[in-house]
């Protein structure tokens, strides 16, 4: 039976060709739609965590409090004998410790005036140790637009926007003007050794990149750092797993009433991120519920025009005696089948403009100039297996509820009068 | 006749100082203020007690000064800050570091930092304007500080560039020196407070020898910045406030 209706679609093409235009069109929506939620709030939370946040963090209770003023006198001490201890207990993570910070970066002229000045973001990570995995971690190999990594402490790199603006080349010496961790001022010259791009505005505006062991120098924070960043091994955030581990760490420290006692935090409790994850989560289905009610409306329409082109149809095959429930089955299944093509074509456009937006992606620098949130500046689209079936659901339940709607006038009609009407 | 005529003068002489004093308006208190705190030229040696989060640091530093426009400040200890040394000029600061041995203007958001850890900014040391020119004082009633009777002078900013709208000053009614004064924003936000205390007489004026200031900002207890030893309308060569001078 399923050949003969199938047949009956591909030879009757006015009765499949637009609803399975309408099918495809809306499952190529979904499939898009999700591919390009998916890329945006992964870019998101990955740029967060590689950044930022860590898949969990550790701070000093008091930095904790005052976070976002980079307050480095609240710093944790000790930091290296932290760190083993949290490589001990868990061993499925990767523990990195960073110092941020901000000053003044002064270029000098040939008679050590001043010659450019700007306000710098410090970023400390372990550039020059062995086997560190911050520069993958970062991409920092990857981002260089000129010079080299540095190969010797005294080396940073800078943004490549930043050097534009400071008007400095590779080679060119800096001089860093802050303050230490205790609150004396903290000048330090270092050598450029090359520039960066990350595609991450906040970073791009302004950013210098030096090795930790150099920051613990300048900033009297020998053996110290500002944050612990935890990463699970796969480099993938494991929600439960972080929680987890949050609840376990903090409980050691929640009655010492030390306001420098560590604090860990999850990438969820920082920066909003719990809700950026929550929303994704939801993003798909809203979606697809949106569109299943939508393309149901256009279908119902479609079938009940499809109905009233075979109404003489449906007439002679009520009067040759095929039952009415027959009749509606057969046309459902016959939706069934328009929904299934239409939703293979749709996924099939639907996983081609993914990939599009995977591998070209939309440049939104120009929005981003005045943000200082963590955001890419080119928005890429990601494929992800749920890609695969997600198109079937409003492609196959818009199809069937249309067509159910649309073939309950096959029950209206009344065969005493069906002879009458075939005559008209 | 003559004993009644002298307690006659002596009680007209008091009535008058009386009125005199009762009398005295804002702005003379400010003069009185400026002519007994400031001189053409001043050398000192002081001591910055920084009270951090973790420790508490000294530092010992002395100063030259020349007007309100002229600066030069070497830093002597400890050992981290030996050797800075910070040159005003009008509107301009420099600081030189020997361990870099450069010589760094600082402009823009730098001057809104902390002067080495302490409750003091950039822009506060670098105000050199005199108070009446930027403020319109009023005294709004007297009040006492310790033992001492004090008019209390409140002075809102004329200029828009000023890093404080409203100061609220205590000004000893006998010595002429401010004992304490409150800092506000334009919000009316209180931002910081200075004590002025252990007063002492110098080279015939009286002067506070320990200054508090604190930012409300902040927890903590704030910087004191304790006079060691202050000379009056000193000579100080001119070579001193000029550049050259922070890389001898």
């Amino acid at each position: 039976m399923i050949q003969f209706i199938l047949k009956g679609i591909v030879r009757d093409k006015n009765r499949s060709l637009l609803p399975i235009i309408i099918v495809a069109l809306g499952v190529t929506l979904t499939v898009f739609l999700s591919g390009y939620l998916a890329g945006v709030f992964q870019d998101v939370i990955q740029q967060n965590a590689r950044f930022e946040t860590g898949h969990v963090k550790i701070m000093s209770k008091a930095y904790a409090q005052n976070k976002d003023q980079l307050p480095i006198d609240l710093a944790l001490l000790e930091t290296d004998k932290l760190k083993d201890e949290l490589q001990a207990e868990y061993p499925d993570m990767q523990w990195v410790q960073r110092i941020k910070f901000g000053g003044l970066l002064d270029v000098p002229d040939d008679e050590g005036n001043s010659r450019s000045q700007g306000p710098a973001a410090v970023m400390a990570v372990s550039l020059l140790s062995e086997n560190t995995q911050e520069l993958d971690r970062l991409n920092i190999r990857n981002s260089i637009i000129k010079g080299n990594l540095p190969k010797e402490n005294g080396e940073v790199l800078i943004s490549n926007d930043f050097a534009d603006k400071l008007e400095i080349e590779i080679g060119d010496e800096i001089t860093y003007v802050g303050a230490t961790m205790y609150g004396s001022m903290a000048f330090q010259n270092y050598t450029i050794s090359g520039t960066v791009k990350f595609g991450n505005i906040g970073f791009d505006r302004g950013a210098v990149i030096m090795d930790i062991s150099d920051a613990q120098q300048i900033l009297n924070m020998e053996n110290g750092a500002t944050e612990i960043l935890g990463f699970f091994n796969n480099e993938q955030y494991q929600s439960e797993s972080a929680e987890d581990i949050v609840k376990k760490f903090n409980a050691q420290y929640e009655n010492t009433g030390d306001e420098f006692a560590p604090e860990m935090q999850s990438l969820e409790d920082q920066n909003g991120l719990g809700e950026i994850l929550a929303y994704s989560n939801y993003m798909s289905q809203i979606i697809v519920t949106v569109l299943i009610l939508a393309m149901s409306v256009v279908l119902w329409n479609t079938g009940l025009l499809g109905g009233l082109r075979r109404y003489k149809e449906y007439g002679i095959r009520l009067a040759l005696g095929e039952s009415k429930g027959s009749i509606y089955r057969k046309s459902i299944i016959e939706a069934i089948l328009i929904g299934a093509i239409g939703s293979i074509f749709g996924t099939l456009f639907g996983l081609l403009a993914t990939y599009y937006m995977q591998e070209v992606g939309l440049d939104i620098s120009d929005l981003l100039n005045q943000s200082s949130m963590i955001m890419p500046s080119t928005i890429r689209a990601k494929i992800i297996p749920s890609q695969l079936y997600i198109g079937f659901i409003p492609g196959l339940v818009a199809m069937v509820l249309g067509n159910m709607l649309s073939g309950m006038g096959i029950y209206k009609r009344e065969t005493a009068h069906l002879f009458k009407e075939l005559e008209v | 006749m003559k004993t009644l005529l002298k307690i006659s003068l002596i009680g007209l002489l008091i009535l008058i100082s009386f009125f005199a004093q009762a009398q005295i308006t804002a702005d003379q208190v400010l003069d009185k203020v400026k002519d007994n705190m400031n001189a053409n030229s001043t050398i000192t040696e002081s001591k910055m007690v920084i009270r951090g989060k973790r420790n508490t640091r000294e530092i010992v530093s002395k100063g030259y000064a020349e007007g309100n426009e002229k600066s030069f400040t070497e830093y002597l200890s400890p050992e981290r800050e030996k050797g800075t040394k910070m040159l005003k000029l009008e509107d301009k600061l420099w600081i030189y570091n020997p361990s870099t041995d450069r010589t760094i203007q600082l402009s823009g958001h730098m001057l809104r930092q902390s002067v080495m850890g302490s409750d003091l900014s950039y822009e506060d040391m670098m105000e050199d304007r005199e108070l009446k020119e930027i403020y319109e004082a009023t005294i709004v009633g007297e009040e006492k500080i310790g033992d001492r009777n004090c008019y209390v002078l409140e002075l809102n900013a004329i200029v828009e560039d000023v890093s404080y709208q409203i100061r609220k000053t205590w000004v000893d009614t006998e010595r002429f020196v401010p004992l304490k004064e409150d800092l506000f924003a334009k919000s009316g936000q209180l931002l910081k407070r200075v004590k002025l205390e252990d007063v002492k007489e110098i080279d015939g004026r009286w002067y506070p020898t320990k200054i508090n200031y604190k930012d409300m900002l902040m927890s903590g207890e704030g910087t004191d910045f304790i006079v060691l030893d202050i000379q009056f309308n000193p000579e100080i060569p001119d070579y001193i406030f000029n550049k050259a001078s922070l890389k001898r």
